[in-house]
């Protein structure tokens, strides 16, 4: 549990429904749900292993307060950004968006959970394409790779993982989709320096603005 | 000048040795023959895609997409912004409406764009490029321009997601959208019944959650033979690379023998439009379209 975690439990007691409209994107339209499950209906992972709860399961531990089981929670983490239920739900809550607003939240938090994939993959992701504004493709996969849900390098890890995957990088490589030479840059935008300072400033203003809202 | 012209936003993975660097060739050429007039957005950014949601949050993901409606309106005033990747299409799309909804991300979204020297008054229009061939020109007109016929051959439309929801073409339906059928069929192909052509290929997960992509995937590839299609053709990169690749790896997993070709649709138009293989980015497939191939090579 961090420090603001806890903070953030204190602060908003018994409230979590409160909590998620302050401080997660589009969390203000959690309490619109009706419990209809078409969300979970329309979600090409349902019928997959290994989620916890469906969204309209999560909507409504959100507002029984049953908050370390929603943030500690792999479900968010499913989601393939399809937008199947954000199309489909009758009263039109933005459910992918908010799935990604409670995920990005937990995240922020850190308490979601540790080895998940995807969070891993969604941040290595993110850093790859801030750090020079466009995203390199070999850098992404390297770093998925060779490294474990941590950030630590694990190179037999991502050896085996590489020897996994040869025969597609070499089909790509053949098809002029994957240039190995991008492990020495690649692709870049003119302006680092003010895509840097942006989004540093984008995310100072989004964390005075939440910080505000806890006041 | 060309007949139309747009500022174009051509997303990371378009670019050369990029993993849908065939898209970006086979559009070029599409576009040389429809004389659509394409300008670069100058040093466009990535916009961040569905993933970034996890360590990017709101703001910071509206400055990235403010950032390139910025530069198109500075640079390129007038001119609706174009993307080919449905991801990018989505982001800015998105990013307008919520900035063209709450003072408040804009006012933020202004403040951040100061620290990289922009600024933005009016946003451009956000368009996908498949938005652009049937509101702007019509099967018609993209009818006109074909030299060699597809006849004879089949395809299975693969819409895929976020080319179709949230917004999708207008006048389209989320479950059964046509525009893409009735593309192949303007272009004198056969678009053959297909079950998945709204369905999820895994997105992101097919790098995080390989498994869970592949189950996703059998069933695209699946349906599209159950159809009797030759091939698949698609208007989304990731869509096309998730299916196109992992065949193999399927195949190992649950015996099958797959191996359909999945094209672009701009890779289909180029060919029929008369273009060569090399023009159309056919030696960009990692599963060759060896009809296609040998139609453009007549």
């Amino acid at each position: 549990m961090s420090a603001n975690n806890t903070a953030m439990a204190v602060r908003y007691k018994n409230n979590f429904l409160k909590e998620l409209e302050d401080q997660a994107e589009m969390g203000e339209w959690i309490k619109m749900c009706m419990q209809c499950g078409v969300c979970a209906g329309s979600c090409p992972t349902n019928f997959h292993p290994g989620w916890d709860h469906p969204p309209q399961e999560i909507f409504m531990m959100v507002r029984a307060g049953r908050r370390e089981e929603v943030l500690t929670s792999n479900s968010m983490w499913m989601c393939t950004s399809c937008y199947n239920c954000y199309v489909r739900c009758p009263r039109k809550l933005p459910i992918t968006h908010i799935m990604h607003g409670i995920a990005n939240y937990a995240h922020r938090l850190g308490v979601a959970p540790k080895l998940q994939p995807t969070r891993n993959f969604g941040k290595i992701f993110w850093n790859n394409a801030a750090k020079t504004g466009r995203v390199n493709e070999v850098m992404l996969t390297v770093d998925l790779y060779f490294r474990n849900a941590e950030g630590k390098f694990d190179l037999m890890a991502g050896i085996k993982k590489a020897l996994e995957m040869q025969s597609i990088a070499i089909g790509l490589v053949k098809a002029g989709r994957l240039n190995p030479l991008e492990l020495f840059g690649g692709h870049k935008c003119k302006d680092q320096k003010g895509i840097q300072a942006m989004l540093k400033k984008a995310r100072e203003l989004e964390e005075t603005r939440k910080a505000l809202k806890a006041a | 000048m060309a007949r139309k012209e747009y500022a174009f936003y051509p997303g990371c993975s378009s670019q050369k040795g990029a993993s849908s660097s065939n898209y970006l060739t086979s559009v070029q050429s599409m576009c040389k023959t429809l004389d659509i007039g394409l300008t670069e957005i100058p040093d466009w950014n990535c916009c961040g895609a569905s993933i970034g949601y996890a360590e990017g949050g709101e703001l910071p993901r509206l400055a990235l997409s403010g950032r390139n409606l910025a530069l198109a309106e500075k640079h390129l005033p007038g001119l609706d912004v174009v993307a080919t990747c449905a991801a990018c299409w989505l982001g800015t799309r998105e990013a307008k409406e919520r900035l063209e909804h709450s003072d408040i991300l804009l006012r933020d979204t202004q403040i951040a764009l100061q620290e990289a020297g922009l600024n933005i008054t009016v946003i451009p229009e956000v368009r996908h490029m498949a938005e652009v061939l049937i509101e702007d020109f019509g099967y018609d007109a993209l009818t006109k321009p074909v030299t060699k016929g597809l006849d004879g051959l089949k395809f299975a439309g693969y819409v895929g997601c976020q080319t179709n929801r949230p917004f999708g073409i207008d006048g389209e339906s989320y479950e059964n959208p046509k525009y893409l059928d009735k593309l192949v069929e303007s272009l004198g192909g056969e678009a053959v019944k297909y079950d998945q052509k709204v369905t999820c290929c895994g997105g992101a997960l097919a790098f995080s959650e390989p498994e869970k992509a592949h189950a996703q995937i059998k069933d695209i590839v699946e349906s599209a033979y159950d159809g009797g299609a030759d091939m698949i053709v698609t208007p989304c990169p990731l869509c096309q690379a998730n299916v196109e690749l992992y065949q193999g790896a399927i195949n190992k997993k649950y015996g099958t023998k797959f191996n359909i070709p999945v094209l672009y649709y701009s890779q289909v138009m180029a060919v029929a439009y008369g273009s060569s293989a090399k023009e159309a980015a056919l030696n960009g497939n990692v599963i060759r379209a060896k009809q296609l191939e040998a139609l453009a090579g007549k």
